[in-house]
């Protein structure tokens, strides 16, 4: 009994050590910087799960490494899924690396809630000029983030199925109108040939909805929220052109144009021909070009009436705000903004490159080329999604008003609820000032 | 005599320090066994709680470069003014009071089954526990599937009918998105509580049957007479576990449907986990879960008191 007291003791004891020990280390080391100790810096990357993108990193790592004695960044990749997730705790147990890349619409968040520090390229080799302005991260006039590529928007059919059913093949120049849109799905639905002409990923979910949907509400003229100050979403989101959209896209579906919910591989079902056309992002690119050949029309986004539009803004890197080295992290994002690394990312992902130099470097990008357009989409027609903290927000609220839609939801009412949740968001939170 | 009275005196004192010092080490033994599961209680039960309570009057937010200010009660006027958190209401009292009485019946069916002394018995206990052991997650991706428009149950109906049935999409119609995740959650679930029924089946003792038998007692009042009451305890386990269960309904959703459409699946643990994570609003999701965890605090009393023993 005695001996058996004494070891239950003895185990409290050593209980009681440790979780003094691991509470001492989460206080110990949680001052105000991180990311970095001494001059090796912490990178975080998304792209775990994507081996290609992930290269490019690792090459641009290494090869800055190699290139001075004085800083050493070290990688840790995530999958894309746990990302943001794995950035937020990290922020509030202030852990954040000192270099980390982050989706663009998301930006102005960030760098709101202090993740985020202003940086500053000047003197890299790709001067900021040069690139897309869908591919650099400002929030009130500030440079928080930069991209090596974006993705575009487009339409993917076969020729020879709209030179069948007698439809016009869209330009740059001249895209469809909204009348010769629906014209051509109503042929091609009263073909009988596919049970849905039109495929659009709506089995889809995140934000695969506000970037391929809200360039469509614009482009009839309406917008998540009014830009001008971000400060009410009402009578944008619910207002006239908005609802026209809203009606548009559910007569799709009720006309049987297009499935309430898509197959869980909306481009193996186009490449299949169970579908006509296909809105996609430029990603898919080349591989139905491998697949069709000539046969593949890369067709603008339609013109419903305020110009066609297309999202903008992907992946990019920035400098978290708790940084202990940031001189070493302001190396490292200069070194990477070289032309070869702006080839490279646009080579390995099938995206389109940030800057002119680079494009004319990939195969099928340059002028001429057959992937050429999409550079011309993304110059033309990107519209970036509402740079506001409350984008994030804003993103959760369209995807369930279009998606209440789909499912038969009143248009103007899921709408009016959307905006309402909004600028309630906006209202809370004193309009993001700060 | 006397000498028994003086030897008493002796012992007294002797044996009261005894007792005494029994005692604390008695005391010290116990505090040292009940300090682990102390200690994480309060780390992962009572900590949180009392942070939710105090965010919940609060505007904190997930992310924000403000310190979380008081707000009083916003959160909760905001809370009754919000459709989506009656519907989310709804539907979770709408999936346990049909997953509650099913499972815990359907389980009972089984283990009066599965509790027969037939040869392969064993085998049917197996396949009728096998979906418990499989993650949660798992079942409801395969599920997803079968429930397509052109997945496997709308094929094997077809089939069946000889093409006059046509299926429809299951979890895409608010009508029947309910209905398909409460008849997948009994089908994963139902394995777990046969086991729990089973083991109070046999906890009854066999010469209760024996007697009932002599008695000349047909089946249903064998039934009704022995082994029911004989499951007393047993009840009152799978009724609150399979309660607290379906009432925290949040996996299925959060896979199957994530709350569509239209609302027809949004669930209370659904729609805390929602606004508190992906929109950010920690303190309104706290205030979501304060108020689901009186209600839930309610039902479990209610609970307990119909089910208390009655002496």
């Amino acid at each position: 009994m005695v001996f058996r007291t004494r070891r239950l003791a003895g185990a409290s004891v050593a209980v009681a050590a440790a979780t003094a020990l691991v509470a001492g280390c989460a206080t110990g080391s949680g001052g105000s910087t991180s990311g970095a100790s001494g001059n090796t810096l912490t990178l975080w990357t998304h792209n775990a799960g994507n081996s290609a993108e992930l290269d490019v990193v690792k090459k641009i790592i290494k090869d800055f490494n190699g290139s001075q004695s004085k800083y050493k960044v070290k990688l840790q990749a995530f999958p894309q899924s746990d990302y943001n997730n794995s950035v937020v705790a990290a922020a509030s147990a202030r852990k954040l690396p000192c270099l980390l890349d982050v989706d663009g619409p998301n930006v102005a968040n960030w760098a709101w809630g202090g993740y985020l520090s202003p940086i500053d390229v000047s003197g890299s080799e790709v001067p900021l000029s040069d690139q897309l302005a869908s591919t650099v991260g400002r929030y009130k006039g500030k440079l928080y983030a930069f991209g090596f590529y974006d993705v575009a928007l487009t339409f993917f059919a076969r020729k020879s199925v709209l030179n069948t059913y007698d439809i016009r093949i869209p330009t740059t120049d001249k895209p469809w109108t909204k009348a010769e849109f629906d014209s051509a799905l109503a042929k091609l639905k009263k073909s009988g040939k596919f049970a849905y002409p039109l495929e659009m990923g709506t089995g889809g979910s995140g934000e695969w909805w506000p970037y391929a949907f809200s360039p469509q509400l614009q482009s009839f003229g309406g917008d998540l929220i009014d830009r001008d100050g971000y400060k009410t979403a009402s009578g944008t989101l619910d207002g006239k052109k908005s609802v026209e959209w809203a009606t548009w896209f559910r007569s799709l579906v009720t006309k049987g144009y297009m499935a309430k919910k898509s197959g869980a591989d909306p481009n193996k079902d186009f490449l299949a021909g169970k579908s006509a056309i296909q809105w996609d992002g430029s990603w898919n690119a080349a591989k139905n070009a491998e697949k069709l050949g000539d046969d593949l029309a890369i067709i603008p986004p339609v013109d419903f009436g305020d110009g066609p539009k297309i999202g903008g803004a992907s992946w990019q890197w920035a400098m978290s705000s708790t940084c202990s080295n940031k001189a070493g992290a302001q190396a490292w994002l200069k070194f990477s903004r070289q032309t070869k690394y702006f080839v490279d990312y646009a080579k390995a992902t099938g995206t389109i490159p940030g800057t002119e130099a680079a494009a004319k470097q990939v195969d099928g990008y340059q002028p001429g080329g057959k992937f050429n357009e999409l550079v011309q989409f993304a110059r033309k027609y990107a519209v970036v999604r509402p740079v506001t903290p409350a984008y994030p927000y804003i993103s959760t609220e369209f995807q369930k008003a279009a998606q209440d839609i789909i499912a038969g939801a009143d248009p103007k009412n899921a709408l009016g609820q959307a905006a309402k949740a909004i600028d309630n968001d906006l209202k809370s939170n004193n309009y993001y000032a700060g | 005599m006397t000498t028994m009275i003086a030897a008493l005196e002796r012992l007294r004192p002797v044996r009261r320090t005894r007792t005494t010092h029994a005692r604390r080490r008695e005391s010290l033994t116990a505090l040292g066994m009940a300090t682990p599961a102390v200690v994480l209680l309060i780390v992962f039960v009572v900590v949180p709680l009392a942070l939710t309570f105090a965010l919940s009057f609060t505007d904190a937010r997930l992310i924000s470069p403000t310190p979380p200010h008081f707000v009083g009660l916003d959160n909760f006027t905001r809370l009754i003014q919000d459709p989506v958190f009656f519907k989310s209401l709804r539907n979770t009292a709408y999936f346990a009071a049909v997953v509650v009485p099913l499972q815990a019946g359907l389980a009972l069916v089984l283990a009066l089954l599965v509790n027969a002394k037939v040869r392969g018995v064993n085998f049917f206990r197996t396949v009728y526990f096998l979906p418990v052991v499989t993650s949660m997650v798992v079942v409801s991706l395969l599920w997803t599937f079968l429930y397509r428009q052109d997945g496997l149950i709308n094929h094997m109906l077809s089939a069946l009918t000889f093409g006059h049935v046509e299926g429809r999409d299951w979890l895409g119609d608010p009508a029947t998105a309910m209905p398909a995740i409460i008849l997948m959650s009994v089908w994963q679930g139902v394995g777990f509580h046969m086991i729990i029924w089973l083991a109070g089946l046999q906890t009854i003792p066999a010469e209760l049957y024996e007697a009932a038998d002599l008695d000349g007692a047909p089946r249903r009042h064998r039934f009704r007479h022995v082994t029911w009451p004989g499951l007393r305890a047993t009840r009152t386990f799978v009724l609150i576990t399979i309660t607290i269960q379906a009432l925290g309904l949040f996996t299925q959703i959060n896979v199957m449907t994530e709350g569509g459409p239209l609302d027809s699946s949004t669930t209370v643990v659904y729609q805390a986990m929602r606004t508190g994570y992906e929109q950010q609003q920690t303190a309104y999701a706290a205030a979501i879960s304060l108020v689901f965890f009186v209600l839930v605090l309610a039902v479990s009393l209610v609970q307990r008191f119909l089910t208390r023993e009655k002496d």
